[in-house]
């Protein structure tokens, strides 16, 4: 799994932060920040729901 | 276009908003649709025009992302859900009421506030601030309003607090707010919208000759000092914040004590395990969507979903609290669970104008449940549930008295 995320798009709702941390973050502005592009297996389940969740389309998984 | 389209049957479009006759249950209409298999219903607003409201989850996340559906009130067939809203559409719109790409720019002057890290800085001082309230409601002894020595002087505490706006003047601000998502007509939303305005134009000035503290300090020495913001979008931005961070805490606070106390089982696995709390919250928010009316849009092109079509110029709603009980996506959706997993629900909507404050709500309400029954564990309502005068559907759903006793 990687994982990646448009800074452009992007509209600091903060759940990536909030479902997956230590894979996703936001940085001094509040936009995202990928901490962990390929995320352990066990963060997986997270990762999937915080990209789910997000409401921007900016958290993406490509497989 | 498909021709298994129907053509909408306008005539006997029902009215909408209906009012709820409980605070947790749906009004009998929105049930009634929300069972129908289609997506979307024809509703007749206040003034007679016609809107489609959208029922289910999917389609309602769907439409919330589409670029094609505009928050822009100005435009024509923008639905306007009261004679308050309608009045809306001659005042300068905050950032909620633009489409990219104007959006994005203004909602990011705001958002390094609202994140999660942020919220997790300010816990102790909303820890502080709920506890302050209770001890005064303690000492003041029982009976109490809930909501005039609760609900709502702790989210305008916090929201002075971020912002930046003395708490000083919380009577001016906590009457115009109400004034302003309740007005019966649009002369009085014009005028409690007026004296917000004028209350913020002044506040800008001050820090404007002297700097000061929150997100309005920082907005003022930057944004609008380096012109990246006009004075008059800075005073919709600020009012627009200060009204959201009262009302919709205030009314999920008060709603959701309600809920708790209603539901004794829910409420004795959530003080029994206090890591039940953030999963609770979300239950909350899903089940009570007091803000059921923020998912107002108009089409600005044809969308076909799921078999209807939206026309351009269409006003279509996208009503959260009918989508959050959608049973394809939540078992049981009548059912109040704090232990279900209630996380995809929209009650703080989706897509780029998702709630920028949902951090700061989850954490209000997180520590407001714990803290409430901790230090008042024989809380109850002084009067039967069914008692309370509830808000009219057409604004954010609530009371404004809750009697309570212990």
């Amino acid at each position: 799994m990687r994982v990646t995320a448009d800074r452009g798009v992007c509209v600091g709702a903060g759940l990536c932060a909030l479902t997956a941390p230590g894979v996703f973050d936001q940085d001094d502005d509040g936009v995202v920040t990928v901490l962990a592009a390929d995320p352990a297996a066990d963060r997986r389940p997270d990762v999937r729901e915080a990209v789910d969740l997000c409401p921007s389309g900016a958290v993406r998984i490509i497989e | 276009m498909t021709e298994t389209v129907a053509t909408p049957q306008t005539e006997d479009a029902p009215a909408f908003p209906d009012d709820r006759t409980c605070p947790y249950q749906l009004p009998e209409s929105y049930v009634s649709w929300r069972d129908e298999p289609r997506s979307l219903s024809r509703v007749t607003l206040y003034d007679g025009s016609h809107a489609w409201v959208v029922t289910k989850h999917e389609a309602a996340r769907k439409l919330l992302a589409d670029p094609r559906l505009s928050s822009d009130r100005t435009r024509a067939g923008f639905p306007a859900t009261s004679a308050r809203v309608a009045s809306f559409r001659d005042s300068r719109r905050p950032f909620i009421g633009l489409d990219p790409p104007e959006h994005g720019p203004l909602r990011r002057m705001t958002i390094s506030e609202f994140t999660v890290k942020r919220m997790k800085g300010m816990r102790a001082d909303i820890e502080r601030i709920v506890h302050g309230f209770i001890d005064d409601m303690l000492a003041a002894g029982p009976p109490a309003d809930l909501v005039g020595s609760f609900a709502l002087p702790v989210p305008s505490m916090v929201i002075c607090r971020l912002l930046g706006v003395p708490y000083a003047d919380h009577d001016f601000f906590q009457d115009a707010s109400r004034r302003l998502v309740q007005a019966p007509d649009a002369p009085s939303a014009v005028a409690a919208r007026q004296d917000l305005e004028r209350y913020m134009d002044g506040r800008i000035t001050e820090l404007q000759t002297r700097p000061g503290p929150g997100l309005l300090g920082s907005l003022v020495a930057e944004q609008l000092a380096n012109g990246e913001i006009d004075r008059e979008g800075l005073i919709a931005n600020a009012l627009l914040l200060l009204v959201a961070g009262h009302e919709t805490t205030a009314s999920m606070t008060s709603f959701g004590v309600i809920t708790l106390l209603e539901h004794p089982d829910q409420l004795a696995a959530l003080r029994a395990d206090p890591g039940l709390a953030p999963g609770a919250v979300e239950e909350l928010l899903r089940y009570l969507a007091i803000a059921d009316l923020a998912g107002s849009r108009v089409a600005t092109a044809d969308i076909e979903i799921d078999g209807q079509l939206i026309r351009a110029g269409d006003g279509v709603i996208v009503t959260n609290s009918i989508a959050n009980r959608d049973g394809s996506v939540f078992a049981e959706p009548d059912t109040f669970d704090v232990r279900r997993s209630a996380r995809h629900h929209i009650a703080f909507g989706y897509g780029v104008h998702q709630c920028l404050g949902q951090n700061l709500a989850r954490l209000e309400l997180e520590v407001i449940i714990t803290a409430l029954f901790d230090r008042i564990p024989t809380l109850r309502l002084a009067v039967p549930v069914d008692r309370l005068t509830l808000r009219p559907g057409t604004t954010i759903q609530g009371v404004n008295e809750l009697p309570v006793t212990w």
